[in-house]
């Protein structure tokens, strides 16, 4: 199996965050330390592993992830690895249309993008603003 | 008209400083707040944004920094006192740690 609902979450008034990592307890730790330390305000999803339960990313799942994650504010997408990224993008183009420019990858990485980013979308900012809060992480 | 700028300091007792969780619980009160509120680790700053997740977890404070604010805006007084509280309170983590060295222990 390759992922989890959020538990309460989502009343849609903040951004959503999505992890997706190749390793199912890479996104289900970085999960965990977001529910922990943010709390539970935000919208939140995360998968990793392919279907037989190996490492590897799932367009599926994600296409689940966001899903469960989504917010009429938006979702912020963490990832890890190359796959995790070009899957994560195929999963955003494979969306319905009223949700077009609404979901995002953010260059950061991924532990401390999605604390981040999660702390700014608790606090009811935009999608943008979320993004570029977990981008001011990486060396530009 | 010049808008009323108010001050607060508190003395920064976790045991280790404005780490990853404080950090998340000082931005989180903070951004709550309509106000500018800025954060510095001495009298004279640099001053940085408390909103700003990034900022403060960067400023790296440790135990014992006289953490201080300053805000501007209407609620500029209520925010200072419920940030210096957070500050007292030891970020309300005092039951956490206790649990964390009991495991350590083991």
């Amino acid at each position: 199996m390759s992922a989890s609902a959020s538990p309460s979450a989502s009343l849609g008034s903040n951004v959503g965050i999505v992890i997706v990592s190749h390793s199912p307890d890479v996104a289900r730790g970085t999960a965990e330390m977001v529910r922990q330390m943010v709390g539970d305000e935000v919208p939140l999803a995360f998968c990793g592993g392919n279907p037989d339960g190996g490492l590897g990313t799932s367009v599926e799942a994600i296409l689940g992830a966001i899903d469960r994650a989504w917010s009429e504010k938006g979702v912020a997408i963490l990832v890890d690895l190359g796959g995790a990224e070009t899957n994560s993008e195929m999963a955003i183009e494979m969306q319905p249309e009223e949700r077009a420019g609404r979901i995002v990858v953010c260059n950061a990485p991924i532990v401390e993008g999605a604390v981040i980013a999660a702390t700014e979308a608790s606090g009811g900012a935009s999608l943008d603003i979320v993004r570029r809060t977990a981008e001011e992480l990486s060396p530009a | 008209m010049a808008e009323q700028e108010s001050t607060a300091s508190v003395l920064l007792t976790h045991e280790v400083g404005l780490h990853a969780r404080p950090s998340v619980k000082l931005t989180k009160l903070a951004k709550t707040y309509s106000s500018d509120i800025a954060l510095a680790t001495a009298e004279g700053g640099p001053w940085i944004d408390a909103k700003s997740i990034v900022r403060v977890m960067a400023a790296k404070a440790p135990q014992g920094t006289v953490l201080h604010f300053r805000a501007s805006g209407a609620d500029a007084d209520a925010a200072l006192a419920a940030l210096v509280a957070l500050v007292e309170r030891d970020f309300d983590e005092a039951g956490a740690q206790l649990s964390e060295k009991t495991h350590a222990g083991d």
